[in-house]
């Protein structure tokens, strides 16, 4: 802890701050372009669950429970492991990108499911009584009204999708944590731990924590607003009785 | 490059089922452990942050620093800083359960990141059934006479938990899940096992090589594992969520419909 107030080790840090920015860039590669295969992949499998059509559903449903229910960390290592075994040519972020984009895919399906279903029946027969078709209906009705569901857990899977980037350290990663871990152990470098863990935790902080507060924040209002708009129908409904 | 027989000769070696059965035991365990330390600690943390208010708010402000430092860091992270910095006390410096004295120090160490990790997860969950918890309640226990420490032990906190149960079940997916970040800094749960046996496949299979069959029947039964014990946790987070209607209504319910 010494090292906190040295300025040697600030120093060693400061010197070496390109490492910190490349791993930060790798991260924050990783986890936008994850990131992006996960929010296709939620909205597909999302309306596969929802389509009403047993086969689709089982696939949806197969998919979100294999990925929900095994650690991110052996989904990686596996894709990671055959890869490299089969002879490839392995790309570690590529590797990160995809395996991310997998797992937060199977829980963003499940948020889009639930935003879906949380749309009333009523909604999809209304927009079928119009002779809207399928798109027509999933775009101009359902979409706008489950949109406010969706998104702040949405905003919680990708903060959570940013601190997975972390699991790159085990296929021997270029990401934020790895390139610290390696700062703080290598021979020329190492030493200055608690300057490198503590701008480390800031870089992760600094993106996590907005995000994070802005999702809470947006659920509870949403949440006390439903409460006070039940509570308007419950005195409207008594006024008429 | 694909032998499926050779692949999974390794299984059928001597040691190296209980090998990663044992590893099984270690991740239930350290999961475990971490849900029920952190579950304690988070319920602290939680009713720190919603209920300290007027001169002890310093604790409410203390309580929601760390739930937001550790909710908004990487996991690894805080092991790689408990590998430093955390102290070990003495009982965990010598060689138990069939682990080196070396293990046990870095077993010890990342089941306190992951414990320190954790709790600020559950606080957060904790928090939402207090939430939940209608304010009218903290009146009506006040207007019967109860302190706050009485209407938080007799009133609050059993609805509040009662109402989280789901919520927290699935919090132990996520730590079983989590748990297999040890496997970044010690061989002993299921996931760092696995990749051992994995990393010197070639003098287990008789082939003389790493297969890529290795991998799929190696990581394969990890999958396995993982995902029966989590699938049974989250088909009993499901039932908790949507009970099966009772055959006979409660009285309250008929009472409603028959306005």
């Amino acid at each position: 802890m010494a090292e906190l107030l040295s300025p040697e080790a600030w120093g060693k840090v400061w010197t070496y701050r390109g490492t910190f920015l490349m791993g930060f860039g790798n991260t924050l590669e990783t986890a936008i372009f994850g990131l992006l295969l996960a929010l296709a992949l939620g909205i597909v499998f999302g309306l596969m669950a929802t389509s009403g059509k047993k086969p689709l559903m089982a696939v949806a449903r197969v998919y979100v429970e294999f990925f929900q229910n095994t650690p991110i960390v052996l989904q990686m290592c596996f894709l990671y492991y055959v890869l490299a075994f089969s002879g490839a040519k392995v790309s570690i972020i590529l590797t990160g990108i995809v395996s991310l984009g997998i797992y937060t895919g199977a829980y963003m399906a499940e948020v889009v499911r639930a935003g879906i279903q949380a749309v009333p029946k009523g909604q999809f027969e209304a927009a079928a009584s119009q002779g809207f078709g399928y798109v027509e209906t999933m775009y101009y009705i359902i979409f706008p009204q489950s949109l406010k569901i969706i998104l702040p857990p949405m905003v919680n899977q990708a903060v959570n999708l940013f601190k997975n980037t972390s699991c790159l350290y085990i296929v021997g990663g270029a990401d934020l944590i790895s390139l610290t871990y390696s700062f703080v152990t290598g021979a020329t470098t190492g030493g200055a731990y608690a300057p490198a863990y503590l701008v480390c935790g800031a870089l992760f902080f600094v993106v996590c924590f907005p995000l994070s507060t802005l999702a809470s924040t947006w659920e509870n209002n949403l949440k006390r607003r439903d409460r006070r708009s039940a509570a308007i129908v419950k005195q409207l409904e008594t006024e008429v009785a | 490059m694909i032998d499926w027989q050779a692949s999974f000769s390794i299984l059928a070696k001597e040691g190296v089922a209980v090998y990663i059965l044992r590893g099984v035991a270690f991740s239930l365990v350290i999961s475990v452990c971490a849900v029920v330390v952190s579950l304690l600690i988070g319920s602290v943390l939680a009713l720190l942050r919603n209920y300290c208010s007027g001169p002890s708010r310093v604790f409410k402000w203390i309580a929601t620093a760390y739930i937001e430092l550790f909710r908004n860091t990487p996991l690894l992270f805080w092991i790689f800083i408990c590998l430093v910095f955390c102290p070990v006390p003495g009982f965990f410096t010598h060689r138990m359960l069939g682990l080196t004295s070396v293990e046990v120090r870095v077993l010890f160490r990342a089941f306190v990141a992951l414990v320190l990790f954790e709790s600020s997860i559950m606080a957060e969950i904790i928090r939402g059934g207090l939430n939940s918890v209608a304010a009218g309640q903290f009146e009506a226990g006040h207007s019967q006479g109860f302190s706050t420490v009485q209407i938080l032990r007799y009133i609050v906190l059993p609805q509040a938990y009662r109402a989280v149960v789901p919520t927290l079940l699935s919090q132990v997916i996520s730590t079983i899940k989590d748990s297999s970040y040890l496997a970044n800094v010690a061989v002993i749960e299921l996931m760092s096992r696995v990749r051992q046996i994995l990393a010197t496949s070639n003098m287990y299979n008789g082939a003389g090589a790493q297969l890529v069959s290795d991998v799929f029947v190696l990581f394969g039964i990890a999958f396995i594992i993982y995902f029966v014990i989590n699938f049974a946790l989250s088909c009993a987070v499901r039932s908790l969520q949507h009970p099966r209607p009772r055959r006979t209504a409660r009285p309250a319910q008929t009472a409603q419909t028959a306005q």
